[in-house]
């Protein structure tokens, strides 16, 4: 099983075994590159924990661990893990601040606990089978033991085909359970036992702390640069993305203005206008003088790589943008970096995205639902893309006013999201549609908020449902941590130190998005700290090209028609082979220029491919895939 | 084939990705069926720019002239 997850640790195996448990570890060195080898045990043994990701925090704990007894036999940071246990027990998660898949074993207690970081940047699935629990990184892994069944989950696939995500548990496996971010379970005594220690939170009120705004903002900064300052610690040398945009300027420049750490830099470009932000790139590396690394990505570089991108997604995805990162994590590795530090998590944070400001002039317009002039201020929404979902006058008023009656709903903000993506149902075949649950629209996140999310501001749950949706269950996924491992690369987020997060949540709205100016705290702490053209850049988010990567000259690449076939398509039964060879040519023609076209698109092929690579195939070692550019090729 | 035939058709492969005539009727919303997603209609006016060699105005992109077939059929004819 742990041969399978090799790309996520190169550098080594270890394991042990015990009569009702077995752990087993594939090392990426980052620290403690001698004596850090896993698992990790406590002074008698008892205590065993194998874990992926990195604890920032643990010279502190260390420290502090060591004043009250505890003794260690590593330099690592794993080992604060077993102590920490020792001292606190289960409650042992709330000291850590990481990122982290954890499991942990007391043979003392005979408990197993596995634990997952607060926001989902390192994954962690399991199963129960015939009274066994299986646990892995990887889905790939599980898959590995023949035991385990392998089939698809239809709701997941309706879920990811609304919320770009599944809900947890759910996979988008049948019986395989994804642990949702800040929970951890308890296996003891044939029992499992789910618990939450952490989550997103907001204050029902504005807090009057009697701060300035400069008070907020130096409080910020100063957050900031310990987040990075923590992050940096490695014994191997860190680098860092640079996209051009606000967020990785401020990791960036937090870098070379806070720490001695000499800056070495990656960027990916696109020959696409729409989506390439080199000239923002050049700015800030210019301006950083930074060692800098700068790939170029082609349609058809997305195209060749996205089989690959798949395997390592182990997901339907709706987008092609995680296969540039996976290009770029691989530029990373041949620069000889392990580690690198990225600007995710300052618009889920922050208040960066368009779709929170969509919601506010909504919000606004529907005070006043006749009015015609509020809604051309969604004009100023979406200046990069080619063809505005704004431009389209009565008809995007009527696109975004859908979902009016849902706005006292946590998921108001959501709901043009949703149903754009939930276009790619109309694609499902007759039987999948009516096995996937016939709920009123969207509810079912219902089911994922706390009670108190209606008594928060609106922009607030908006973010709640951002974070728990599109942010753990794409964006450091399939996106972030895939991408990265893929290559062997552990990405770090400054953005997403849980303290930053605490301190962003008691903010006033308005310092987050004051009017139309998204991030405006974070702009005001960082003056002066970054070039002025960045700092007042309007948001552009990362995209990739998408239907128009498979085609070349109007034709398929060739697993793209070989697995868009009337007869695969039948034979895998998830959808109407009819509709999908319609969808088919509308792309091949380059026409399909909306949302909702190239999402069905990338969803159906990427859900085709994982049918392909995980359900389909006979085979249990998925190795023989790793390094293959093609699916033909791989094919026996 | 006629201008109708022609829209029909169109709406039929691009938004409901169906050779099925019964599927749409020639009166029925798009906005109503929720056929169209936010820059739906910029496809369908590309379209009928490219294939009836019109120019749509920004103030001519209304329900009126644009929200089904048979509306469309009509504001065509009256550009002519």
């Amino acid at each position: 099983m742990i041969h399978a997850v090799e790309h996520r640790g190169p550098d080594g195996f270890g394991y042990f075994t015990h009569s009702q448990v077995g752990l087993a570890h594939a090392r990426l060195s980052i620290i403690d590159l001698e004596g850090g080898d896993q698992p990790i045990r406590n002074e008698d043994g008892s205590i065993q924990v194998v874990f992926n990701g990195e604890i920032f925090n643990y010279l502190e704990l260390r420290e502090r661990l060591v004043a009250q007894g505890h003794g260690f036999y590593t330099h690592s940071d794993t080992e604060v893990i077993v102590h920490l246990y020792e001292q606190h027990g289960l409650d042992f998660v709330d000291h850590l601040n990481g990122q982290f898949a954890i499991a942990l074993w007391d043979d003392r207690q005979k408990k197993l606990v596995l634990a997952r970081d607060r926001t989902g940047i390192r994954p962690l699935f399991y199963t129960k089978v015939d009274g066994r629990i299986y646990f892995a990184s990887e889905v790939k892994s599980l898959f590995s033991h023949p035991a385990i069944p392998r089939q698809l989950n239809l709701q997941a696939l309706g879920e990811i085909f609304t919320y770009w995500s599944t809900l947890p548990p759910n996979s988008l496996f049948e019986g395989i359970d994804t642990l949702a971010p800040g929970h951890c379970i308890v296996v003891h005594g044939g029992n499992i036992e789910l618990n939450q220690f952490w989550d997103w939170a907001f204050p029902e009120e504005e807090i009057d702390q009697n701060k300035s705004v400069d008070e907020w903002a130096e409080e910020l900064r100063a957050l900031m640069v310990d987040s990075v300052r923590l992050r940096l610690r490695a014994d191997v040398p860190v680098g860092a993305y640079l996209s051009g945009g606000l967020d990785s300027s401020v990791t960036t420049s937090l870098i070379k203005n806070y720490t001695n750490t000499p800056l070495r830099t990656f960027s990916v470009g696109f020959e696409d206008e729409e989506f390439d932000e080199s000239r923002y790139q050049k700015e800030l590396i210019d301006y950083l003088e930074t060692d800098h690394t700068h790939i170029l990505c082609k349609r058809t570089d997305i195209g060749q790589a996205f089989p690959r991108v798949i395997w390592h997604t182990e997901s339907t995805i709706l987008r092609t943008a995680p296969t540039p990162l996976m290009l770029l994590s691989k530029a990373v590795r041949e620069a000889g970096y392990k580690v690198v530090l990225t600007g995710e998590g300052a618009d889920e944070v922050f208040g960066g995205y368009d779709i929170f400001k969509e919601a506010k002039v909504r919000r606004f317009w529907s005070r006043n639902p006749d009015s015609t002039w509020r809604p051309r201020i969604l004009e100023r929404l979406y200046p990069y893309l080619k063809h505005s979902p704004t431009a389209g006058g009565a008809f995007t008023r009527h696109f975004f006013q859908q979902g009016l009656e849902y706005i006292d709903e946590p998921f108001f903000a959501h709901i043009p999201r949703w149903s754009t993506t939930q276009r790619g149902l109309q694609f499902l075949s007759p039987e999948v549609k009516s096995e996937i649950e016939k709920k009123s629209r969207f509810d079912k996140i219902a089911d994922h908020y706390p009670a108190d999310i209606h008594r928060w501001k609106p922009l607030n749950r908006d973010q709640y449902i951002e974070v728990h949706t599109l942010l753990s269950g794409y964006l450091l996924s399939s996106q972030g941590d895939r991408m990265a491992m893929a290559n062997s690369i552990e990405s770090r987020f400054p953005f997403l130190d849980h303290r930053v997060i605490e301190f962003a949540a008691q903010l006033p709205p308005r310092y987050k998005i004051m009017g139309l100016n998204e991030k405006y705290i974070l702009k005001r702490a960082m003056a002066g700290l970054i070039p002025e053209r960045i700092r007042r850049r309007s948001k552009q988010p990362y995209r990739s090209p998408d239907s128009q990567s498979f085609f070349i000259d109007g034709k398929p690449l060739d697993y793209v028609e070989h697995l868009l076939s009337e007869d695969k398509l039948k034979d895998a039964g998830y959808f109407d082979p009819k509709m999908v060879q319609l969808l088919k040519n509308k792309c091949s023609k380059g026409k399909a220029v909306g949302f909702s076209d190239n999402q069905s698109f990338v969803g159906i092929l990427s859900t085709m491919l994982v049918n392909e690579m995980f359900i389909h195939t006979e085979h249990t070692d998925f190795t023989y895939l790793r390094n293959s550019s093609t699916l033909t090729e791989s094919k026996h | 084939m006629t201008a109708e035939e022609k829209i029909r058709n169109y709406i039929l492969e691009n938004y409901l990705f169906t050779d099925n005539q019964s599927a749409l009727s020639s009166d029925d919303s798009f906005l109503d069926k929720g056929m169209l997603d936010s820059t739906g209609i910029l496809e369908v006016i590309y379209f009928l720019e490219d294939e009836f060699k019109i120019k749509i105005e920004d103030e001519e992109m209304i329900p009126e002239n644009l929200d089904s077939v048979n509306n469309i059929v009509a504001f065509i004819e009256q550009k002519k």
